[in-house]
């Protein structure tokens, strides 16, 4: 074989790496994409029980209940336009607070958000993105300075 | 009086950067030597002027002199010595002050240790390395100035984040940074030799060096901070495809793509336009992190500064550096001479493919990374990409990577017939296959597991084959043997080493990823929990003060068959100052495995909530990385990488100049 | 392995031989790539609002899909691309059993199926057939043409990711318009009314 056909076999070779990784990554995109919801959102449409979703917005104040077994808790995540109760079970993140934002990973079952994941910011100044824009979208959001 | 000297010297510092950044290229232009000459001073001044600066602020946060508003925003009296001292990293203007001192300091080291580089490249390199540094200090000056007054001062600070008040982060933005920032001298190589026209092997050996420096800093770097975010966050992980860690990975894997395709452009003077495109990329990758991090634009568990007018501003920066590189690239690579030719079955083709594999890897990461961005921004739809996703995009693109890293050693260069390299894969195989029983009969699967500690075994197998190759390894006495194993040169050893900690990681992912069990529940005093054949009894709970955090202590006794084997001290802190808790995990590792206790809040029925672990392998991850490390840094000192070796290698006498090879 | 030995490297490259443009073209792609990725970067910085445009299919055709039948209403035949766009405009709506706000919004699309202003067609999207029949047996059915999307696959051709919705479809088979979450008779009245009658112009 010549130069030139070796070539080829090269291009095909890096045609073929590019083609396999567009495929994983399409593949990938359409199954483990999670969409993010305000309340309003979550009141407005459903969902499918097994769709996951991520929810965001203040967690309310004096909405967080310990169940007795003790890992179980119960809040409400506000966008301070609608709200969505949450159930989740396990130690929630240092930063989880009343009245501070958070955001929930899950799947709503019955109008009752079950949370397997809860994040909260690491930083407390700092506004999630998606709970910052959930607030705008429904007109309640103070500024940057919110603390 | 401090604070000011520090911003006069920034000052100072960006006056001596404009120099270094316009003298020389005008002289190279008008072929005057000595305005070529002023960039090699002006890269000293500027970093002596920088280190002033950041003497200075730690100065500051080392007295807690809370008339400077970096200092009170992220400081506090009460915070321990160390912390004060690392503070002054642990904040937006802190870590840009480090960023581009250690941009000064590659300076530096380029201007002191580039003695054999061609006048006119040398000045060119320096200068673009200062116009990077430039467009960070106008950038500090003008929106991130470390060292503005506050009056009047505060009674005391507001304290750092407590999550950071920790030893990881004393030296992981250092290392991280080390790694980031010293890809800019490889990126400076590249833009100074599309300038000038000079991409040959040559060029190839003076960037590897500081590609292998920056390299092993930034392994170092995400080990550490993937170490600190499994003991500080408390949630037993070691890797989230977190946007931030991921900023750092891309760069990471830009790097070695391009330590992989110097060794071809350095022996082969092939693949060269190539290697100049990682080497730009390598850095853009870095600028891009640095942007995604400090302006807010992803949303990411770590971000500690977020600021869209910072934003637009290193937007702009980036459009012109990366968009002028990369355009720069696209007029002067087409002109490139090709080098020599190789088949798709040699070294250079195993190398090649490597290449194809990390940057693949790197493009899916990067989708993986902005596709909420972009998505946001044309169809206002909000999506979390997670761990699935990159589980199952990045992971498989590293299985032939995995495969090809022992078959690649073996093969020689230009042209490797199958004859020649297939059986010198039997014993791998042979591992390999082994390695796969043993874990199947072992554990029992899942068949994921299986494969890959069937390819690490094949890796470490490899890696051995090829060394024995080497040695003659049973071909030649063993006195021969030996010998030659003591005359490899270093750069062999490097690979090896290196090639070897790849293996020591996977089976540290393929175990945590696998095996890992974890209990949670709340326990009183007394209580026991078993997990993974460990019995682990709360003792009791209480209150431990600590120096700015009262911290509550729970006992647990960890025993296997009833032998007490540690007794662990997980704690959740609580800090007043800035009214946060920490959680602080208590980890027992047997090398084998770690066992890892979180405390958690109190039940209202009694009790407390217990998350317990059992992470098998997860230390081989960081002992993984470190060999990597071990095994760039013993590259580092082979005698051809030094970056005087070119002219001191006369010297040596002709034989011994053919063994050094490879 | 065989050492090379040192070879003599080029000390500088040749001088620039005449380079066809598709050649050169090749190496422009990165510049490409960055400036798609600078701007999508620098929008989202300088808007920092969710873009203004609610679906990357409006003004694109329908997308490729083809359902069966829904339980129970096999006579009206299934439903899928071939059927929009016959010089018709039409609304796709969105639908489940299991969709709280589905039910909210039925008797709206039951009264617009009355008055025939404009065809209707049904997605019922990864609900049980079961359901999906008793549902619309107790509720009524608005729908011209209705298919069963059982594994929600024509819903993500669609860019479906919560029930209901609503599109509105024109002659030529473009999506001109996309409605999210229940439809009001406020909705109906000031946006897709008026949007249907201008596309009839």
């Amino acid at each position: 074989m010549k130069r030139k056909h070796w070539r080829l076999v090269f291009l095909g070779a890096g045609l073929g790496a590019l083609g396999l990784a567009a495929g994983l990554v399409l593949t990938a995109l359409d199954d483990t994409l999670v969409f993010f919801h305000d309340p309003s959102t979550l009141k407005e449409r459903a969902f499918p029980a097994e769709q996951r979703l991520r929810v965001g917005g203040l967690v309310e104040e004096e909405s967080v209940v310990r169940a007795d077994d003790g890992l179980t808790v119960r809040f409400v995540i506000t966008d301070l336009a609608h709200t969505v109760p949450v159930t989740y079970r396990g130690i929630l993140p240092d930063l989880f607070r009343e009245g501070q934002g958070v955001v929930a990973e899950g799947y709503l079952k019955g109008g009752v958000f079950e949370a397997d994941e809860v994040l909260a910011k690491h930083d407390e100044n700092y506004m999630p993105r998606e709970v910052a824009d959930a607030l705008k979208k429904s007109g309640n959001w103070k500024g940057e300075d919110a603390e | 009086m401090i604070a000011e000297i520090g911003h006069y010297a920034l000052v100072l510092a960006l006056a001596m950067t404009l120099v270094q950044a316009v003298a020389p290229p005008l002289g190279a232009r008008l072929g005057d030597g000595a305005l070529m000459a002023l960039a090699r001073p002006a890269a000293a001044a500027q970093f002596l002027f920088i280190s002033a600066a950041l003497a200075c602020l730690m100065h500051a946060f080392v007295v807690s002199d809370f008339s400077v508003v970096t200092v009170a925003d992220n400081s506090h009296s009460a915070k321990p010595l160390l912390y004060k001292f690392t503070g002054t990293w642990g904040n937006h203007e802190g870590s840009m002050l480090l960023w581009v001192w250690i941009l000064a300091v590659y300076g530096a080291l380029v201007a002191a240790f580039g003695r054999n580089l061609p006048p006119r490249f040398r000045a060119w390199v320096l200068a673009v390395q200062a116009f990077v540094g430039l467009g960070f200090l106008v950038f500090i000056l003008a929106t991130s100035n470390p060292f503005l007054r506050l009056d009047p001062a505060p009674f005391d600070g507001r304290d750092l984040n407590p999550l950071l008040q920790d030893p990881g982060l004393a030296f992981h933005p250092p290392l991280l940074y080390l790694g980031y920032v010293g890809l800019s001298t490889a990126f400076s190589f590249a833009v100074a030799a599309l300038i000038e026209g000079r991409v040959n092997a040559a060029w190839a050996r003076w960037v590897r060096p500081w590609t292998l420096l920056s390299w092993c800093a930034l392994t170092a770097g995400i080990a550490l901070g993937s170490w600190w975010a499994y003991y500080e966050l408390g949630w037993g992980g070691y890797w989230f495809w977190d946007p931030v860690e991921n900023a750092s990975f891309m760069p990471w894997l830009m790097a070695t793509a391009l330590l992989h395709s110097s060794i071809v452009a350095e022996k082969r003077d092939s693949l060269k336009s190539w290697t100049v495109l990682l080497a730009i990329l390598g850095f853009s990758l870095s600028l891009l992190g640095t942007f995604l991090v400090r302006s807010g634009v992803l949303t990411s568990v770590h971000s500690f500064a977020s600021d869209p007018a910072r934003g637009v501003y290193i937007l702009v920066f980036l459009v012109v550096v990366i968009g002028g590189s990369l355009t720069l690239y696209a007029w002067r690579a087409p002109g490139m001479r090709a080098g020599g030719s190789f088949r798709p079955l040699s070294r250079e083709g195993s190398l090649l493919a490597n290449n194809l594999l990390l940057a693949v890897g790197c493009a899916t990461v990067f989708i993986g990374t902005l596709y909420p961005l972009v998505l946001d921004a044309l169809a206002g739809q909000k999506v979390s990409v997670g761990p699935p996703f990159f589980e199952s995009t990045f992971v498989p693109l590293m299985i032939p990577l995995l495969l090809m890293m022992a078959a690649g050693p073996l093969m020689a260069w230009k042209r490797a017939g199958p004859g020649a390299v297939l059986p010198r894969l039997a014993v791998p195989l042979v591992c390999a296959a082994a390695v796969a029983a043993a874990v199947a009969a072992r554990s029992g699967g899942p068949w994921g597991a299986v494969l890959g500690m069937a390819l690490a075994g094949w890796v470490a197998a490899g890696v051995l084959t090829e060394l024995a190759e080497r040695i003659r390894l049973f071909r030649v006495p063993l006195g021969e043997s030996a010998r030659r194993l003591a005359g490899l040169p270093r750069a062999a050893w490097a690979m090896s080493i290196a090639h070897l900690g790849v293996a020591v990681l996977v089976v540290g992912t393929v175990g945590a990823g696998n095996w890992a069990g974890e209990r949670e529940q709340v326990m009183r005093p007394g209580d026991s929990v078993a997990l993974a054949g460990y019995d682990f009894q709360l003792l009791d709970i209480g209150d431990v003060p600590g120096p700015n955090y009262l911290a509550r202590q729970g006992r647990v006794r960890v025993s296997d068959g009833g032998e007490e084997i540690a007794l662990l001290l997980p704690e959740r802190r609580h800090y007043p100052v800035q009214d946060t808790w920490t959680t602080e995990a208590a980890i027992h590792t047997t090398w084998l495995a770690d066992l890892y206790v979180v405390v958690g809040e109190d039940a209202p029925g009694g009790g407390t909530a217990v998350r317990i672990h059992h992470n098998p392998l997860v230390p081989w991850i960081w002992i993984g990385a470190l060999v990597m490390v071990a095994g760039g840094a013993v590259s580092l000192t082979d005698r051809r990488h030094r970056v005087g070796a070119p002219t001191r290698r006369r010297a040596v006498p002709a034989t011994a100049t053919a063994t050094a090879g490879d | 392995m065989a050492d090379e030995g040192t070879r003599t490297p080029a000390e500088d490259q040749a001088a620039a031989k005449p380079v066809s443009p598709a050649l050169r073209l090749r190496y422009l792609v990165p510049v490409f790539l960055f400036v798609a990725l600078a701007a999508a970067l620098g929008v989202q910085l300088l808007t920092g609002e969710p873009g203004k445009v609610p679906s990357a299919l409006i003004d694109k055709p329908v997308p490729a899909f083809s359902l069966p039948a829904v339980q129970g209403f096999e006579e009206a035949g299934g439903f899928e691309t071939a059927h929009l766009g016959q010089g018709e405009i039409a609304l796709v709506n969105v639908f489940a059993s299991w969709c709280g706000p589905c039910r909210v919004e039925h008797p709206l699309l039951m009264a617009l199926a009355e008055a025939g202003t404009v065809p209707i067609y049904g997605i019922n999207y990864k609900d049980t057939p079961a359901d999906a029949e008793r549902w619309l047996g107790r509720l009524g059915n608005p729908y011209a043409r209705m298919g069963a999307d059982v594994d929600g696959r024509a819903g993500i051709e669609w860019g479906v990711y919560g029930v209901p919705e609503t599109f509105v479809v024109d002659g030529a088979g473009r999506i001109r318009h996309r409605h999210v979450g229940v439809l009001t008779p406020q909705d109906l009245d000031e946006t897709i009314l008026p949007l249907i009658e201008d596309l009839r112009g």
